[in-house]
């Protein structure tokens, strides 16, 4: 019986095409970097790169155009599935996708998401929630855990002045115009390749004509929570998931009843 | 049998186009569409629903885009969607929606986006009233979001006007890479006029810098963040050459009756309209009055002004608000001629007999200026005492001129 010796030369992790080759600004342990290289992956096995056009929100992430190689329009705060619904009706042969936060999409623009999925914009959100304001230096979002203290819930989130947290791709579930809906996460390996199934079935099913497709990834902020790197990724595996469960929401791209961009 | 041609018909090609009636809404919506629009966004606000109704039947039939958004927020976002990919895009609204859509007016101005806004002005401040306004021309000239931006302005004082207008504001809007609003009171909304249904529009330059997949090029990014400050210093300049360039180049006004006038009326839009019944009772009357309507507010007109101000006896300034134009004929006529004030506010409309008497007290308030004139045929001595009101009457019945016209429109455009 022979032995097959594995060709040393064989590729089998290298930076996606659509990755650019920079560092980015990101804090250590932050999950974006990850999350960016995810969609760099997709968009390079789907050949989608030069149809895509991204919108990119206020956050952490608003630098994610300088990341990822493919055209990119900047949205106001909580705007980007507005914008996205520009960018989608006129131009019905793009891949078009948001990429928030929590703080953009959960509080500010819960109009806009709530409505683009209302439609059934032909649309994939990419809904990063690590559940703090990062970037302004770690105030209290609406996906703030209770009893979290942040810079602007010091004592930790109380129900009774702050409310709860919102399990916003739950709501978006109930809506017709939503085809997929999921919620995945990068605490472990496992959940990193799960999570890059789900932005591959919400992919497919903006390219299959389907309505607004999103994916909830929940993530961390290591320096937001006050914790290292490790400690955010144990924090994010053990406790985070309690409030918001994981897994797939919502797959039917066939059932939805408003179809945006489908003539 | 012949049929009798009507005033305004425009010969063209074999036949001939005759006006048609149009309420204001609903003319500009399809002089948009005729110029060109691939796409509409709004929200229902009275007085300028009709706008929205117009388009939300006309673009589907032509298979063009038309989305009734959730809020005014929503609907100026996704004209910068729409305009982030080139295409020709449209949005309206009233005051307070307005308001909602100054965020969005300062990130499109930021990221050098063209849209074409009409803003069919109601009275504020806050709910206010549904009916005619100028009440938000601080708003529309003077910036709507933060940070340093301009945006050109452009009034119409006639639906016929209107017309022309919004095919002129998406033809700026796409040369200079900025978004343009109409400054529509709520009587241009509203009114029903005669429009001869000509249209124009503009040509599509390549734009070059559009949204549509990087296949074969460098990935592009629309943005107005400039985090580093000299970064945004240089785009700060950037754009502040181009506000110097539009201001040079895209000032518009008409005048009338000018030529002779010792007292100008400078009015825009709907108070243009009632000055200029004002002007025709005051030459009855007497006295030689003139109006100098400015076209663009931003950039304004203050060229004519500023020349001619040290010729005229006086100013007179109508506006459907408590006084925000005054603020930029005063400043072009840095102080060398007495400038008076009438307004109506909250939906009222002037008279033309409120205006008559805004000239009159103007002109008992004020000396005359010498200036060499072959229709200065009355000497200043024949004048009556200008504190002794009663007999201002009289003399000006004594003093009775024929009405010029209102032809002479002397429209100047770069």
């Amino acid at each position: 019986m022979a032995i097959v010796t594995p060709d040393p030369r064989r590729i089998i992790y290298r930076r996606p095409d659509l990755l650019t080759n920079t560092s980015t600004h990101y804090c250590p342990g932050c999950g974006h970097g990850i999350i960016h290289r995810l969609v760099a992956e997709l968009l390079d096995d789907m050949h989608l790169g030069p149809r895509t056009i991204g919108v990119a929100s206020v956050g952490c992430s608003v630098f994610v155009y300088d990341y990822l190689a493919v055209d990119f329009v900047e949205a106001p705060h909580g705007r980007a599935p507005a914008v996205a619904t520009g960018v989608r009706r006129v131009r019905p042969d793009a891949f078009v996708f948001t990429y928030q936060g929590d703080g953009d999409l959960a509080a500010i623009g819960t109009a806009e998401i709530v409505h683009a999925a209302a439609r059934g914009e032909r649309i994939c959100v990419i809904f990063v929630n690590n559940g703090i304001y990062g970037m302004t230096g770690g105030q209290m979002a609406p996906t703030t855990l209770l009893g979290q203290r942040t810079t602007s819930s010091p004592a930790g989130r109380e129900a009774s002045t702050a409310g709860y947290p919102i399990p916003i791709t739950e709501m978006l579930a109930l809506l017709p115009g939503v085809s997929y809906a999921a919620r995945g996460s990068i605490a472990d390996p496992q959940w990193v390749g799960r999570t890059k199934a789900m932005l591959r079935r919400a992919f497919e099913v903006q390219l299959a004509g389907g309505g607004l497709s999103i994916v909830e990834i929940l993530s961390t902020c290591p320096v937001g929570w006050g914790m290292t790197p490790i400690e955010s990724m144990e924090h994010l595996a053990r406790d985070v998931v309690r409030t918001y469960p994981l897994g797939v929401l919502v797959d039917r791209p066939k059932d939805a009843r408003t179809v945006a961009g489908q003539a | 049998m012949a049929i009798a041609e009507a005033p305004n018909s425009i010969h063209r090609g074999h036949g001939v186009v005759r006006p048609i009636l149009m309420k204001g809404n609903e003319a500009m919506a399809e002089a948009a569409i005729q110029a060109g629009c691939d796409a509409y966004f709004g929200y229902p606000i009275t007085p300028q629903a009709e706008l929205l109704e117009w388009m939300a039947r006309r673009m589907p039939e032509l298979g063009r885009v038309f989305v009734q958004a959730e809020s005014e927020l929503a609907a100026i976002n996704m004209a910068l969607g729409a305009a982030a990919t080139g295409a020709r895009v449209l949005v309206s609204s009233s005051s307070p929606g307005i308001s909602l859509m100054a965020e969005g007016m300062s990130y499109l101005a930021g990221s050098e986006l063209p849209i074409v806004l009409i803003n069919v002005v109601r009275g504020g401040p806050g709910l206010g009233s549904i009916g005619p306004s100028q009440s938000d021309y601080f708003q529309a000239t003077k910036g709507h979001g933060h940070g340093d931006y301009r945006v050109p302005v452009l009034a119409p004082s006639s639906i016929a006007e209107s017309v022309e207008l919004v095919a002129d504001a998406f033809e700026m809007a796409e040369r200079y890479r900025t978004p343009v609003m109409i400054l529509a009171d709520g009587v241009m909304g509203q009114a029903m006029e005669a429009v001869v249904p000509v249209y124009r529009m503009p040509v599509r330059q390549p734009a070059g810098w559009e949204l549509t997949g990087a296949a074969d090029r460098a990935p592009r990014v629309i943005r107005s963040l400039h985090l580093r400050p000299e970064d945004l210093e240089t785009h700060n300049r950037h754009l502040q050459a181009k506000f110097t360039a539009i201001a040079e180049r895209e000032m518009r006004w008409a005048g009338e009756c000018l030529e002779d006038a010792e007292i100008v009326i400078v009015a825009y839009g709907t108070a243009a309209r009632v000055a200029r019944t004002a002007i025709e009772r005051a030459r009855d009357g007497g006295l030689r009055a003139g109006l100098f309507r400015p076209i663009s507010l931003w950039p304004f007109p203050s060229s004519w002004l500023s020349s001619s101000a040290p010729d005229l006896r006086a100013i007179v300034v109508v506006e459907m608000s408590a006084g925000q134009m005054i603020e930029d004929v005063r400043l072009a006529v840095e102080g060398r001629t007495p400038v008076f004030f009438h307004g109506r506010t909250g939906g009222m409309v002037p008279t033309p007999g409120e205006v008559v008497d805004a000239l009159r007290r103007a002109w008992a308030l004020t000396t005359p200026k010498r200036r060499p004139s072959v229709l200065d045929e009355i000497a200043p001595d024949d004048e009556p005492d200008p504190l002794s009101l009663i007999e201002l009457g009289a003399w000006a019945a004594a003093r009775r001129c024929p009405t010029r016209r209102m032809a002479g429109v002397t429209r100047w455009r770069s």
